[in-house]
């Protein structure tokens, strides 16, 4: 007689820990033969907002590490994502997306990993004013940032778009893909274990048309990045313009070839990043 | 805090000469060549409105009309698209950045020449006291267009590893109490990254754009690249709604920012926004005290407070709150108000009557919240809009003065006694434009910068600006940067 497997209860990492949705609902997910796979956590607006204060707390201590323990952490992230593989690949296909994104996500954390302690040396600079001052401008982590992840590409996109925001002192809360909610809840178990401090990265299942209007109007997310239809990037800006949020938004209707290492890199970092000059007198 | 009843300590003695030597008038006398009727600048040349319709531009320093400036209605404001889509298209985006760049040079040689003709236009137009147009607006404005003429050919070192292009058409809207400078700030990054520009001035303070006009025909600055339609709110909604407009840049108050932004958000326009701030200026117990108060009075008193950074919370360490007071409210009594085209003006006029009665009502607020009023007793002039140089010392976080932007001439006294607590009052705010810090530590001025929440930090100086420097906020004081390499890239796209 066959053993019988135990099947794994999928639940979300928010604040490094796994949580079910305060609501108590789930979704079935079921697998491209149709057949039941597994019950995803239906987050809600008070999850959501759970997130983004265990985010903010742990904002302050990301954003004080220094850039080299932050790429080696990112590093970890891409040796777990390596480790594991096989898993993450079959996380991949219950819904049908390629296992192809593991490698290529596994990469493109190295990639990122590398820049945290070079974007500053890139993006800030010293200022030749005409006067005898020494100014300097320099970067800083604009706070907790909203991702929201396509329905596509559920591990590289998701990975793309949360990197970059890391790499530089930010602490996220995500919307994973709606339709392949799996590989988050993986992300999520890679994540827990790669020395990343507990609430940097939050991860949430849900649906777009639930979230996304919090997302939009959250006065605490400083910043919204991701993927979204024209319907949601209006609602998105037009809730932003209450606490003047910054938005950078890839519209769904042109699809993103999230394989390409062109489009991530400095200028994706650049997009969560404020600038800071300080201005001193020159003098005895 | 009850330091107005404290007698002066005996070791600050000083001569007190009343009134008895007068300053003798000191009246700037160059010319500002003004014109009676202003029209739109569009394709090159001036046109009337199409509606023909005009108001007035009054001088804040005596109430006297200077001219007519245009009002631009939708239809003025097509043409003007229309203008800058053709010169986009046809000239201006093809154009060499080399040569694109001659143009600006020549822009900033031009404006050079007729400073003082500027100068003096600017004063009368904004109430800014002449020492501060000639030494300050009309120089810096210059230099923007100096320093992004060079950039002008060097966009492959805008973002390094990746490819830039300009957005086409950019439309902006300005504010009214830096007219020619907001203007040469908004305008010099565009042009230099390759766009062409449908810019409003402020409704009061449109003369020196349209001056700046004489010399963009002057400089043979092609048709359509800068087309400059005057009016008032409905003409800066339809530069900011306008479908040609690629990218949109606003400076102003935050309550008009996020109407913007809502009223943008269907559409894909990129969008720079310099809004209000409330800037915490922090004083410690080791500082440089006369310095400091120099800061002070400079960071609260430039252009009449009319400052989106002025360091309008003055932030003192308890243990030294009552010298610096002391410091202060002698300070304000030698300040000189009035004409603003005297060389000897310190603070000039408020720019319109609308902005006076919103001082004095934040003002009156102030008073009826509790915080103790200490104001010059100087003689105003009896024309012109003149407000009194106001302190008010024993003000708590949630006085109305402590939280909303005055931009008048009035400065919020608040103490704090550990490095913390300094932080926590100074980022309390929905603010994060600017801040000061006077400390003679260095360490602490370090961390200073690090914790303070805002896009300058100027430590042991205050209101200071290159166009080296890049101009910005956190938070609700907006998004984007005027000026050094980081404004560049606020003009291009990224591909």
């Amino acid at each position: 007689m066959p053993r019988i497997t135990v099947t794994k209860t999928p639940k979300c990492y928010v604040g490094g820990a796994f949580i079910r949705s305060e609501s108590g609902r789930v979704k079935a997910l079921h697998d491209t033969k149709g057949e039941f796979f597994a019950n995803i956590p239906l987050c809600t607006r008070k999850d959501l907002r759970n997130a983004v204060e265990a985010a903010a707390k742990a904002g302050p201590g990301w954003a004080k590490r220094t850039a080299y323990n932050r790429g080696q952490i990112l590093y970890r992230l891409a040796e777990m994502l390596e480790a594991r593989s096989a898993e993450m690949a079959a996380a991949l296909s219950v819904s049908g997306s390629s296992a192809a994104e593991v490698p290529t996500a596994v990469d493109r954390l190295i990639h990122y990993a590398g820049w945290a302690d070079k974007y500053e040396q890139m993006l800030g600079n010293v200022n030749p004013v005409a006067s005898p001052h020494f100014n300097f401008t320099v970067t800083e982590p604009m706070g907790v940032v909203g991702v929201i992840a396509p329905s596509e590409s559920p591990l590289l996109a998701l990975v793309s778009l949360i990197a970059p925001v890391i790499t530089s002192g930010n602490t996220v809360v995500a919307l994973a893909s709606d339709t392949a909610p799996y590989p988050s809840i993986i992300l999520g178990e890679m994540l827990a274990t790669s020395d990343l401090p507990g609430g940097v990265v939050n991860l949430l299942t849900s649906e777009r048309k639930e979230l996304i209007p919090t997302f939009a109007t959250h006065a605490h997310l400083r910043a919204i990045v991701g993927v979204a239809d024209a319907a949601e990037r209006e609602a998105i800006r037009k809730g932003a313009a209450d606490s003047v949020k910054r938005v950078r938004l890839r519209a769904k209707e042109e699809p993103v070839d999230w394989y390409s290492a062109k489009l991530h890199g400095l200028y994706e970092i650049r997009d969560t990043l404020e600038f800071k000059t300080t201005w001193h007198p020159i003098g005895a | 805090m009850p330091t107005a009843t404290k007698s002066r300590p005996k070791s600050n003695r000083e001569l007190i000469f009343g009134d008895l030597w007068e300053y003798d008038p000191a009246p700037e006398t160059a010319d500002p060549k003004l014109k009676s009727r202003y029209d739109l600048f569009i394709n090159g040349q001036f046109v009337k409105p199409k509606r023909g319709k005009y108001m007035p531009s009054i001088n804040p320093g005596n109430e006297v009309k200077l001219a007519d400036i245009a009002v631009a209605d939708q239809d003025d404001v097509n043409a003007a698209y229309a203008a800058a889509k053709k010169a986009s298209d046809g000239v201006w985006g093809k154009m060499s950045g080399l040569e694109r760049g001659k143009y600006i040079y020549r822009i900033a040689r031009l404006l050079q020449d007729r400073a003082r003709e500027f100068a003096v236009a600017e004063t009368m137009d904004g109430g800014k006291p002449i020492k501060e147009s000639r030494d300050f607006d009309v120089p810096m404005a210059a230099a923007h267009f100096f320093y992004h003429a060079g950039w002008a050919d060097k966009l492959e070192y805008v973002a390094p590893g990746r490819e830039v292009k300009p957005h086409g058409v950019v439309g902006q809207v300005i504010p009214w109490n830096f007219p020619l400078l907001m203007l040469a700030w908004k305008l010099a990054p565009a042009l230099a990254m390759g766009n062409t520009i449908v810019i409003k001035p402020a409704e009061t303070t449109s003369i020196t754009a349209l001056k700046l006009a004489e010399i963009f025909q002057e400089a043979d600055l092609p048709p359509g690249v800068v087309n400059i339609v005057s009016g008032e709110g409905p003409t800066g909604a339809a530069v900011m709604n306008h479908p040609t407009a690629s990218k949109v840049a606003f400076t102003g108050s935050t309550e008009v920012g996020k109407i913007i932004m809502r009223a943008l958000a269907g559409t894909e326009k990129k969008m720079t926004m310099e809004l209000g701030g409330k800037a915490a200026n922090i004083v410690f117990d080791d500082a440089p005290l006369d310095q400091a108060v120099e800061g002070i009075i400079n960071g609260i008193f430039f252009n009449q407070g009319h400052v989106c950074c002025a360091g309008s919370r003055l932030l003192v360490q308890e243990s030294v709150a009552d010298a610096v007071l002391e410091k202060l409210k002698r300070r304000i009594t030698v300040l000189r108000v009035g004409d603003p085209l005297d060389k000897n003006t310190d603070v000039g006029a408020i720019n319109s009557k609308e902005q006076w009665n919103r001082i004095d009502e934040l003002v009156k607020s102030g008073v009826k919240e509790g915080a103790d009023l200490h104001q010059s007793a100087c003689k105003l002039p009896p024309k012109g809009y003149y407000y009194r140089p106001t302190l008010f010392s024993g003000v708590s976080m949630s006085h109305q003065i402590a939280r909303e932007e005055i931009f008048g001439p009035v400065l919020s006294i608040l103490t704090f006694r550990t490095v913390d607590e300094a932080v926590e009052k100074a980022n309390n705010t929905a603010y994060g434009l600017s801040a000061g810090v006077w400390t003679d530590k260095g360490s602490r001025i370090l961390k200073m910068s690090t914790e303070l929440k805002a896009g300058v930090v100027w430590a042991n100086t205050y209101n200071k600006f290159d166009p080296t420097s890049p101009f910005g906020g956190y938070k609700e004081s907006g998004f984007g940067r005027e000026g050094g390499r980081q404004g560049l890239l606020d003009y291009c796209k990224v591909v």
